[in-house]
């Protein structure tokens, strides 16, 4: 077993861990720190099939974190309000069913990822930056203006969504559900990375021009990642909503794809468990050093700084090693 | 009938037009060597065969018009290219490497490795930590596994020991003698190219100069045209 192995099965564990710890320590606000900590390495390990494998730098990830995010606001508010979401030519009515969320969730942020791929991955380096990062912008302010979904002030659902046999309120049961999505795409991850598709695609990162005549498309490639990496953030983002029962213009923010940038770099960009040794990282250095000041956001940015400058596979490479970085 | 037909071809590099009229062609299992001294041409014309670079000029391969293709649908007609420089992927294994880009057909890891019995050796190594040679027997590999019927190998042992240019040549006979796959070599090596090459072609100034089999190469042709 390889250091890596060893340090993502105790990353593993320790999040398994978790509410049988707060129980114990009679602190269940630390299951939902927690299970805003796996929603957050959702988000990363989506992002971190387009930057670690693919090398594409979005700063616009944050719109399929929205969709997703507002694909359960909107289906919950119809919902909970008994109005039908469209009457014609057919009638849509709401849901609050989260398996149907998640599949409009997953199939609203694939068509968006594939509008944007495509019209992005027509550039690469600063120019790819630049444009995904206008397009989170235009649905931050289309959310602003959508006053039909509460535009700037966002968006309240009064009742987590249900799953079957679970009781989505109950902490542990969200929690556990959340925890299962992060396992199954981490390990839908892993098999991507090890399979055919998955390194042309990092061939591509590597030297794309080389790839072309071997007879693979490199832009194809990267377009498939980027809709991969797209509809998992999305279903982060539904998650995420659920957490919170509350959605809001933020979530499609550029300030947010930043931040979801940063648990990649911080985990290790590239590295399977990266997402999640970053998000954890986060969750904490927010929570304890937020506690201490409101610009807890200084000390993490000297992180991140020394995280770039001496360790560049993130926490993942100073505990494990090199082997496997794409730095 | 030809499988590469090139007659004709021209290309610039921006205002610097490189290639002024070069014919080639290899019909199929033919093991052709495309000669010239430094900047002549040869690798601008491997280019242009693979859509790197536009060209004009006849460019066909079994019968397709190669200018109207993008460069990777040129390569999954039959052009497998072992480009200058090798260019492995260097964060992928040797195995990563071959999978990555493998083509259903008779290449296989297996057969790659029986090709070439140190990547087989150095399956789960890293590629960046091979030495030069191994890296260029990754680069042939890489090109095999994706079942080419033309395979293009540019400078393939430029600047490697010479225990390792045996084993490249050694490997380049055993594809000429147990395969039906056209072969176009760039090399400076005349002795080497001779004995195992069917046809030569020479360039001069980004121009065919010399076209005849292997043999008729006469020494001062080769010493004029090639410098050695």
């Amino acid at each position: 077993m390889t250091r890596e192995t060893t340090f993502n099965a105790v990353l593993l564990l320790g999040l398994i861990a978790v509410p049988t710890w707060a129980l114990i320590m009679d602190q269940p606000f630390t299951i939902t720190l927690a299970t805003r900590a796996v929603i957050l390495a959702l988000a990363a390990a989506g992002l971190n099939i387009a930057l670690g494998i693919g090398g594409l730098v979005s700063l616009g990830h944050a719109v399929f974190f929205g969709i997703g995010g507002y694909a359960m606001g909107i289906l919950a508010h119809h919902a909970q309000s008994y109005s039908p979401l469209m009457d014609w030519p057919f009638v849509i009515e709401g849901t609050k069913f989260m398996p149907v969320i998640w599949l409009v969730a997953s199939v609203v942020s694939a068509l968006a990822a594939l509008v944007i791929g495509i019209l992005s991955l027509r550039t690469t380096g600063a120019y790819f930056i630049m444009i995904t990062l206008a397009f989170g912008q235009m649905f931050y302010y289309f959310a602003i203006s959508w006053s039909a979904y509460g535009g700037e002030d966002g968006m309240s659902i009064y009742v987590r969504n249900d799953f079957p046999g679970l009781n989505t309120l109950a902490p542990i049961q969200f929690y556990g559900l959340c925890l299962a999505m992060l396992v199954i795409v981490l390990i839908f991850s892993a098999r991507l990375r090890k399979s055919p598709f998955g390194l042309a695609l990092n061939a591509a990162r590597q030297v794309p021009a080389r790839l072309d005549a071997v007879g693979l498309n490199p832009v194809r490639l990267k377009l498939v990642a980027f809709v991969i990496s797209g509809v998992i953030t999305g279903l982060a983002g539904a998650l995420f909503a659920d957490l919170n029962r509350f959605v809001s213009p933020t979530m499609f923010s550029w300030q947010f794809s930043g931040e979801i940038m940063v648990l990649v770099i911080l985990g290790g960009v590239g590295r399977l468990f990266g997402p999640v040794a970053g998000a954890v990282t986060f969750v904490a250095l927010e929570h304890f050093l937020g506690g201490l000041t409101e610009f807890w956001h200084i000390f993490l940015g000297v992180i991140l700084l020394a995280v770039v400058l001496f360790a560049r596979g993130g926490i993942t490479g100073l505990v494990a090693g090199k082997e496997a970085s794409h730095d | 009938m030809s499988l590469l037909q090139i007659k004709g071809l021209t290309a610039s590099y921006g205002v610097s037009q490189a290639l002024f009229g070069v014919d080639l062609d290899i019909a199929a299992g033919e093991v052709v060597a495309l000669m010239g001294r430094n900047g002549m041409g040869k690798s601008t014309t491997v280019k242009a065969i693979c859509r790197m670079i536009s060209a004009t000029g006849t460019l066909r391969f079994d019968g397709h018009d190669l200018h109207m293709l993008q460069s990777h649908k040129a390569a999954r007609l039959g052009l497998g290219l072992v480009p200058e420089g090798r260019r492995c992927f260097r964060d992928l294994t040797v195995a990563e490497n071959l999978l990555a880009t493998s083509r259903a057909g008779p290449w296989d890891m297996q057969a790659v490795c029986a090709l070439f019995p140190r990547l087989g050796e150095r399956q789960g190594q890293i590629s960046a930590s091979l030495s030069g040679g191994e890296q260029q027997m990754l680069a042939i590999g890489r090109a095999l596994m994706t079942n080419p019927r033309l395979l293009i190998l540019d400078e393939a042992t430029e600047g490697l020991a010479p225990i390792i240019r045996q084993e490249i040549w050694a490997a380049i006979t055993r594809l000429k003698r147990d395969t039906d796959m056209a072969i176009l070599l760039i090399d400076k090596t005349v002795s080497e190219l001779a004995q195992v090459c069917d046809r030569a072609v020479v360039l001069e100034r980004g121009k065919t100069v010399w076209s005849g089999a292997m043999a008729a190469l006469t020494p001062d042709v080769s010493e004029r045209y090639v410098g050695v």
